[in-house]
């Protein structure tokens, strides 16, 4: 079809637009629209741009702090740390492009995120990744994992922000519908952050970075469908990443905003001019004039309605003040990149394009924007939830514990994530002080006493089994991880991963599962400032698990003396903390492939308690260090710190029910180690339950109880643990 | 006395480096642009890590034609110092300054992690702090880091005494086959080497990262405090 062609109900259906969406924008214009008009309302309009399905709820979210900067709704979030400085994060999603090609679709979902932090004037200092696979099983997951994880590493390792941590979990409820999240945080000055705003009647318009391709045409009306099976066909609407543009886009960039000739920039991003022209024309209340012959193109007889909706990557819509063209032009020339003069800011709150003289594009702001529509979507709570969540705790039999044990630490959802984070430069910058592995990813910053943490997280099972509680578990999770490195929460990103939100069923998922963060946010009183909401995440009518991903920023005060983990050795293993414990819902119980019974109670009344118990033991030095007890209970938690420690452990304890002791999961909990008597009498003070479990042990990573046994040499363990991934890796 | 950090389009360890050189070794830096054609104020040079040119065609082939090469090459030919790190020491072999290439990793994967190296040889300039045979223990990040010459070239490096560094186990034995002790396969399980005259190095690993305890290890520390003592005479 045609660029000007007068188009049709047909043509609006085509591009994802409903029929009751069709006759608003009619009455919106009071004319029918052409060809390129209907792609801006189909991607300005769709579900990842309008968020219309979300939007009412999103509004519960705790938004408020004293340390909030800016909150959701920019293209990043910004939270205080000192009177100088703050940090600019935000989590995205870049799922559907990575389930049809893993290793371009994972590296431009990197590109993008570390654009719309360094668009607002900070400089990005770390990426972290939550990744959701089927099972490896699956040759084909095999083949996703290897390409999304070589793609993360491609664009992250040469643009030099280093990978400092995330997550990766396999669940065959992703096999057809893969998640990749990427999370970047970035620090500016307080007094030096940019807009996505066009102002100031007569400003410039430039277009800077990468020319325009026909690449990632469409890409967020696709991100807005669900899959069905034609998916080659979709391989066009993946974008291209190009790391080496993006490292010089973003030095440009930074040298040009050291000066005063800014007045707004925002990242080309999913829907590409469309999308940031009319955003920053919408925030600035102002509107633009755009002559689109003259964006630079990389492919011959591009027409307005692919200049306006191509996704092609690392490129930027800037306007700059008046008088200062040539000052940016310099900088930009001596960067070797594209810089164009391609329209001016007016008054008129429209965008107008032109192209070879006609006017091609006249369409107001608002519809598209602040009016596009809003839905309440019905909702039903699922069957399955209560299929599924049966009160009694299931019973698991173990025959041979030691061989069950050693096959168990191998499932990948277990096993070391070091095949994955080696791919990774996750020092580069040198501020990292926490490697990936730990709790959470722990960065200093140069010329500051204080550091930042850094954690993601979610338990999709959990969120499946009971979107709510769900949820606020894995804000409660993500507040734990924190704390265990020595650091409080002060802010929040997510990225809502669901299903088709015009199926009641998923819809709830999502209500129940924004209600549980919301809860649980309000309660430990942490603000969320950015995120995003992937819908459409099925395929063939099958949703994935409901996936709603925390990334939780934290605070250390001073990052030189709180961690020891050295001295730690010498120390006793502790275990503190409270809550049920259940083997139903567990990683060791799925993994045994049962899939029934409700989630443990949560009680964030302990998981406060253990937080304060943590943080007051960090800064007492009565803790030296601590691992949180998640996924695989005790026994993988004990696991897990013996590797942090490079040291084995020799534990010894008798319960009732061991099995559950050791492989159950629930409450909030963490091990500790640091000073036996200070620990034992903080627990009293703060009336936070302990448990003494043994000590380190150079050699031997060894677990004795009445009835079990578990004894390997350290290096084995280091092997074992290692191999469950690795050999989908090599 | 100043060094000068070049900067090359898509480095990303120059920052580190001066940090390094400067915060943490206490030695006047000034980072570079590739374009300058001169390093009349300088009396050591260090090419830092990083993707110059995006590792487009091959790593470090696009850089040796930056115009700050020729005054690179003039530079060591004079004999003052001249350090390539990771893509820095990519740049070296491409612009002949060091012999031998840098193949990609024998497991095609990107690798970040720590090393241990073994300090094979003397050296005046970089090396003065560091014994003979000394484990230090510092972290690689590279694709292409897999270090390969031919048989002569190799035979003459040893002869020379040109080899800095190679990876070795914990306990300092060097297994060339083993994954553990050389991670990226390189021959002879070289880390780094030296030109004839000793005033070029080149190695894969990253000693700016690890001079700080904060950051888990100070070993890098030695080569840059060598360098200062070097330079201060």
């Amino acid at each position: 079809m045609k660029y000007n062609e007068i188009v049709s109900l047909k043509d609006a259906l085509a591009l994802g637009l409903s029929k009751a969406e069709w006759k608003k924008i009619l009455k919106f214009l009071k004319r029918i629209p052409n060809y390129t008009e209907l792609g801006i309302f189909s991607a300005l309009w769709s579900e990842h741009c309008s968020y219309k399905s979300s939007k009412i709820y999103l509004k519960k979210f705790p938004t408020k702090g004293k340390r909030v900067l800016q909150g959701p709704g920019e293209n990043a979030g910004i939270i205080k740390l000192d009177d100088e400085l703050c940090v600019v994060f935000k989590m995205e999603s870049h799922n559907h492009p990575s389930y049809i090609e893993p290793f371009q679709g994972a590296a431009t979902g990197v590109g993008g995120i570390l654009r719309d932090i360094f668009t607002m004037g900070a400089r990005p200092i770390c990426l972290m990744d939550s990744l959701f696979f089927g099972s490896l099983k699956d040759q084909n997951m095999v083949y996703l994992l290897n390409g999304v994880v070589e793609g993360i590493a491609f664009y992250g390792n040469c643009i030099g922000v280093p990978t400092v941590g995330g997550q990766t979990s396999f669940y065959d409820a992703f096999k057809d519908n893969i998640l990749v999240n990427v999370f970047c945080l970035g620090i500016a000055k307080k007094d030096e952050i940019f807009y996505g705003k066009a102002k100031g009647k007569g400003n410039a318009v430039f277009y800077v970075g990468s020319k325009t391709g026909r690449d990632g045409i469409h890409g967020a009306t696709m991100a807005s469908e669900s899959f069905e099976d034609d998916l080659k066909e979709k391989k066009p609407n993946v974008q291209i990443g190009d790391p080496f543009t993006e490292k010089l886009l973003l030095e440009a960039l930074l040298e040009i905003m050291k000066g005063d000739s800014i007045e707004g920039i925002q990242d080309m991003g999913a829907a590409g001019l469309t999308s940031s022209s009319f955003e920053m024309a919408e925030r600035g209340k102002s509107g633009l004039v755009l002559y689109l012959d003259k964006i630079p193109l990389r492919e011959k007889d591009m027409d307005p309605y692919e200049i306006m909706l191509s996704e092609s990557q690392e490129r930027m819509l800037m306007v700059v003040k008046k008088g200062k063209e040539e000052e940016v032009l310099k900088v930009f020339k001596k960067w070797d990149l594209d810089a164009v003069e391609i329209g001016y800011v007016t008054d008129t709150k429209k965008v107008e394009g032109y192209f070879k003289g006609e006017k091609v594009i006249d369409l107001e702001i608002e519809p598209l924007v602040s009016k596009a529509p809003k839905y309440k979507r019905p909702y039903k709570k699922p069957s399955y939830i209560d299929e599924l969540n049966k009160e009694e705790d299931i019973k698991i039999e173990i025959k041979n514990f030691e061989k069950e044990i050693i096959e168990f630490l191998q499932n990948p959802n277990i096993s070391s994530k070091k095949p994955i984070y080696r791919q990774y430069d996750h020092q580069v910058q040198t501020n990292t002080v926490l490697k990936p592995s730990f709790d959470s990813a722990l960065l200093r910053i140069k010329g500051k006493d204080y550091g930042i943490a850094l954690t993601s997280d979610v338990n999709p099972l959990w969120c499946y089994l009971n979107p709510r509680e769900g949820s606020a578990y894995a804000v409660a999770e993500a507040v734990r991880n924190l704390s265990c490195v020595g650091a409080k929460a002060i802010g929040v990103t997510d990225c809502l991963n669901f299903g088709n939100p015009e199926n009641p069923e998923v819809m709830w998922q999502f209500k129940e599962s924004i209600e549980g963060i919301s809860e649980a946010l309000k309660f430990f009183n942490i603000p969320v400032v950015s995120g995003n909401v992937s819908f459409y995440n099925e395929t063939s009518k099958k949703s994935i698990w409901p996936t709603p991903t925390i990334g939780m920023v934290g605070f250390i005060k001073n990052i030189k003396k709180v961690l020891n983990y050295e001295r730690g050795k010498k120390s006793s293993i502790y275990l503190a903390g409270e809550g049920e414990l259940r083997l139903s819902s567990s990683l060791f119980s799925f993994h045994k492939g049962i899939l029934i019974g409700r989630i443990p109670k949560l009680n964030l009344k302990n998981e406060k308690k253990l937080c304060k118990f943590l943080l007051n033991g960090f800064k007492s030095k009565a803790i030296f260090g601590a691992h949180d007890l998640s996924e695989g209970g005790l026994l993988v938690s004990l696991v897990e710190l013996s590797l942090l420690l490079n040291s084995g452990v020799d534990i010894k304890f008798s319960k009732e029910n061991e099995i559950l002791f050791l492989l159950g999961e629930g409450g909030s909990k963490a091990l500790v180690f640091g000073e036996d008597n200070k620990i034992e009498s903080l627990s009293k003070i703060l009336e936070v339950p302990l448990i003494k479990l043994g000590n380190f042990n150079e050699n031997l990573f060894s677990i004795k109880t009445n009835n079990f046994k578990f004894e390997i040499p350290f290096d084995d363990l280091k092997d074992l643990i290692e191999k469950g991934l690795e050999k989908f890796m090599e | 006395m100043k060094i000068a950090v070049i900067v090359f389009p898509g480095s990303n360890c120059d920052f580190d480096v001066y940090y390094a050189l400067k915060e943490i070794a206490g030695i006047p830096s000034e980072l570079v642009w590739h374009k300058e054609k001169t390093l009349k104020n300088f009396s050591g040079v260090v090419l830092p890590g990083g993707f110059s040119y995006g590792d487009y065609l091959r790593a470090g082939a696009i850089a040796k034609f930056s115009p700050i090469m020729e005054e690179v090459k003039r530079f060591a030919e004079e004999g003052k110092p001249v350090l390539g790190i990771c893509n820095g020491f990519q740049i070296l072999t491409e612009a002949g300054l060091l012999e031998g290439a840098l193949l990609r990793n024998r497991s095609l994967k990107f690798l970040c992690q720590d090393v241990f190296l073994k300090v094979e040889n003397k050296n005046p300039i970089f090396l003065k702090e560091l014994k003979k045979g000394q484990i230090i223990k510092l972290p690689i990040a590279h694709m292409d880091g897999n270090y390969f010459c031919d048989d002569k070239t190799l035979k003459e490096l040893i002869k020379n005494k040109q080899i800095a560094f190679r990876y070795c186990l914990h306990n300092g034995k060097i297994e060339e086959e083993n994954i553990k002790a050389n991670p990226n396969g390189s021959l002879y399980s070289i880390a780094g080497i030296f030109n004839k005259k000793g005033n070029v190095l080149g190695m894969m690993p990253h000693p700016e990262r690890y001079v700080e305890k904060i950051l888990g290890s100070r070993d890098g520390i030695y080569i840059f405090r060598s360098l200062k003592n070097f330079l201060m005479g």
